[in-house]
């Protein structure tokens, strides 16, 4: 073997070794409450690793804590990435216990909204301090023109943090990408459904492209 | 000068128009503190200039961490930017001045406003004395 093929090599081998060791990058899956953020950081940790995030439910903020899995690989075209997905509660600006109080004793529903509160506010917190990239979800079948979600994407940009818009839940009749698109067209939005698993090919092409 | 009168002084809303040059003088957290303890008086707080994003952020995060059962849901909170890339005019898209940070903010306590609603040209608040 030649001299500049040995240094070649070498060079290639470094390179390899620098990427494989790189951090990987904490992806924060943010969105207003119910867009249904569990369902698809279950869906992405499932795909790759075989293991949940955590429990999903139809009740607003299911999810009180961020929840992280870490060194989620993804593999497209030959070309990995590895993530940790940081699911959060839903953010928003307000949070009544009397909301939960239909579905369980108000001792629950008190302690649940406490823990809400807590969650939202590290979440707030990790997204000046701690993400390296977004996921911002959004539920297609409803207004996405909400003040949080202004502020948010507002957040978001001026950190100039990589986002992709997911608009979730196009397996329901009222869904529409295009109300997404035509809110936030700085943005590229990909139509999908975490539920249903519909369109996860382009949600893996899209994370790879913005994150790896 | 007189003093404005609180929630308690009478069977109102009072609401305060904060104006962009006393905002300038201030420190994030001491923005958030004068906008905090207006909203858990009751009052409807509009400021001329909004805030930053980070501060918006702080604002929320510290709102959280107020939240307390039968005494503070959290804020309603409505912002217009005065311009944006998608409604400034044509000229000023062509003269390339079409962005601009300053803005215009209501917030109020989540649990007196009814509705706090946005359209293109309006901010309209229906607001309840309790």
């Amino acid at each position: 073997m030649g001299l500049f093929t040995e240094l070649k090599d070498s060079i290639s081998r470094v390179t390899e070794r620098l990427f494989s060791e790189q951090e990987p990058k904490r992806i924060g899956i943010y969105g207003p409450p119910n867009a249904g953020k569990t369902t698809l950081a279950n869906r992405i940790a499932r795909d790759w690793t075989g293991d949940a995030v955590g429990a999903e439910s139809h009740v607003p903020h299911e999810t009180r804590r961020a929840r992280r899995k870490e060194n989620v690989d993804i593999e497209r075209d030959g070309k990995k990435v590895t993530i940790d997905i940081v699911d959060t509660p839903g953010v928003t600006t307000k949070v009544d216990y009397e909301e939960f109080t239909d579905e369980m004793s108000k001792d629950d529903a008190i302690r649940r909204s406490r823990e809400a509160t807590e969650g939202v506010a590290e979440a707030m917190h990790w997204l000046r301090e701690d993400v390296d990239g977004v996921i911002y979800v959004l539920d297609s079948a409803e207004d996405p023109i909400t003040q949080v979600n202004t502020m948010l994407i507002g957040i978001i940009e001026s950190r100039d943090l990589p986002v992709l818009i997911f608009a979730n839940k196009i397996d329901l009749e009222e869904s529409s990408v295009k109300r997404i698109e035509d809110a936030f067209p700085q943005h590229e939005t990909i139509p999908l459904s975490a539920k249903e698993g519909d369109n996860m090919d382009e949600v893996y092409d899209s994370i790879a492209e913005y994150f790896g | 000068m007189p003093e404005a009168r609180g929630k308690d002084d009478a069977d109102g809303v009072q609401i305060d128009l904060i104006s962009g040059q006393r905002m300038d003088e201030m420190a994030t957290m001491e923005k958030i503190r004068m906008i905090l303890d207006g909203v858990h008086d009751g009052k409807i707080v509009i400021l001329e200039e909004g805030l930053t994003p980070d501060e918006e952020s702080r604002l929320i995060e510290v709102t959280m961490t107020e939240i307390s059962p039968d005494e503070f849901n959290g804020i309603e909170i409505e912002t217009y930017p005065k311009s944006s890339a998608n409604n400034s005019s044509l000229l000023g898209r062509l003269m390339g001045n079409s962005e601009s940070n300053a803005k215009l903010t209501v917030i109020g306590p989540a649990d007196q406003i009814e509705t706090l609603h946005k359209d293109e040209t309006l901010i309209s608040a229906l607001v309840s004395r309790n």
